[in-house]
């Protein structure tokens, strides 16, 4: 969480994305000079069921307000199947968040392929203004971090 | 319940005899009459095993340990101890051949306080899922009542009064660890709990997020591997309720994925190292409730 010289929150924003696919479909967003807001910080992972869980938790321990997950089309895994299970795990931690009565909005799961510059943009400049919208994560923080 | 606990005996003394094994898990007598603990017997002080309504306590953990030992053991299982079994069998972490499993009846088990255990209002019936050998009984399971009922009344909550809800059972929590050893899932040689650079090993909760991370790991580490045993919220000394999360998982995914009891038999595939290709997307989650 940042606020800036005009006293307006700007969230931060932890993006993991696939090697394959979101990853690359960053990079034509911006080689295409599609525009998304600087507050993305984008974690390179081999694939997006390399992400566990608790990374997810840990980017929100040390001050993300939200956390995005981007990997391949269903089908399209480079591994053939690695976002189906990846598919399955964020249901039931997102599920899990919202029993504990975290904010639902603060996860999101998109896929994203290396052809999609244009979706990848779109996706990250909605999930910042949703972000935004929800203020900062206080139920997720280690008060003990500061940015 | 003597008699049982006599021909139990007799039956784990002819065992030891004839060398089919060579230790017995059991409980034996601690110093209350509800102070019943797990134990290892052999042919020496096996007039020392007890059984009665107080054995609340699953058994099937020790044997990863025990089956990796020289000699064969025998273990005494309840009905709903079988699930855990057949889940460790299903993960290779008990070697069958060194194993003899006597299914013991039970009638429903009781805390310190005489009333029945939590894990016992929701009895999974009479039927032991894998034994080489069961012992006779007149003993009859309680009635089950309906084991989601607490999750469905926190689902029907808002968000602010479930949060509250969790930050009041889980600042509780003093992270000694029990509900992960005594869980017969937890069985990593290596914990991520235990790992020194994760800054989370082994110490109190400092603040009111590590108390919670904690719990959803702990609960994520076991989901669709949960027998839904209750050994957890049993031993927990702050009596924080484990099982709603695990129940929480079991919920989610009998609804999404299809129903799923671990540990029924001892060949299926947990949910989460499976997919189908028509699975739900995450969104589900927040679509939930909007309507």
């Amino acid at each position: 969480m940042q606020i800036n010289e005009n006293g307006e929150f700007r969230p931060t924003i932890v993006a993991f994305c696939c090697n394959w696919c979101s990853y690359a479909g960053a990079d034509l967003a911006g080689s295409s000079r599609a525009s998304y807001p600087a507050d993305v910080k984008i974690i390179r992972v081999p694939c997006s069921c390399r992400v566990n869980p608790m990374f997810i938790l840990r980017a929100f321990e040390r001050g993300a307000d939200g956390v995005i997950l981007c990997g391949c089309h269903p089908g399209d895994c480079h591994y053939s199947t690695g976002n189906y299970y990846a598919r399955r795990r964020m249901t039931m931690l997102f599920g899990m968040l919202d029993y504990l009565g975290i904010e639902k909005e603060r996860t999101r799961v998109e896929w994203v392929s290396a052809a999609e510059g244009a979706k990848f943009s779109a996706t990250m400049n909605e999930f910042v203004s949703a972000v935004k919208e929800l203020g900062p994560n206080r139920k997720l923080r280690d008060l003990r971090c500061k940015n | 319940m003597q008699k049982l606990r006599d021909e139990i005996v007799a039956k784990c003394k002819a065992l030891l005899e004839d060398g089919t094994v060579d230790r017995v898990i059991g409980w034996e007598k601690g110093l209350f009459d509800y102070d019943c603990s797990p134990a290892t017997f052999t042919k020496e002080n096996i007039d020392e095993l007890v059984y009665n309504e107080y054995c609340g306590s699953n058994l099937s953990k020790y044997l990863v340990k025990e089956s990796k030992a020289e000699g064969n053991v025998a273990v005494l299982l309840k009905p709903c101890d079988t699930y855990s079994l057949n889940e460790l069998l299903l993960e290779h972490r008990v070697k069958k051949e060194k194993i003899f499993v006597l299914g013991i009846p039970c009638g429903g088990m009781k805390d310190e306080k005489g009333e029945l255990l939590m894990k016992c209002n929701t009895c999974k019936g009479n039927e032991h899922k894998i034994a080489d050998e069961v012992m006779d009984s007149d003993l009859t399971v309680p009635e089950a009542r309906d084991r989601f009922e607490l999750v469905e009344k926190l689902d029907g909550m808002t968000p602010e009064e479930r949060f509250a809800f969790w930050q009041g059972e889980l600042s509780k929590c003093i992270r000694c660890n029990a509900c992960r050893n005594v869980c017969p899932a937890c069985t990593c040689l290596k914990c991520v709990f235990d790992n020194h650079a994760s800054g989370i090993d082994s110490k109190a909760n400092a603040d009111s997020f590590e108390e919670k991370m904690f719990h959803i790991i702990r609960a994520f580490h076991v989901a669709g591997r949960c027998t839904d045993c209750g050994e957890c919220s049993r031993v927990c000394p702050q009596g924080i309720p484990l099982h709603l999360f695990n129940r929480k998982y079991i919920k989610e995914i009998n609804e999404l994925y299809g129903e799923y009891q671990a540990g029924e038999t001892e060949d299926s595939r947990p949910p989460l190292a499976n997919f189908t290709k028509e699975d739900a997307e995450p969104s589900v989650i927040y679509e939930k409730g909007r309507d």
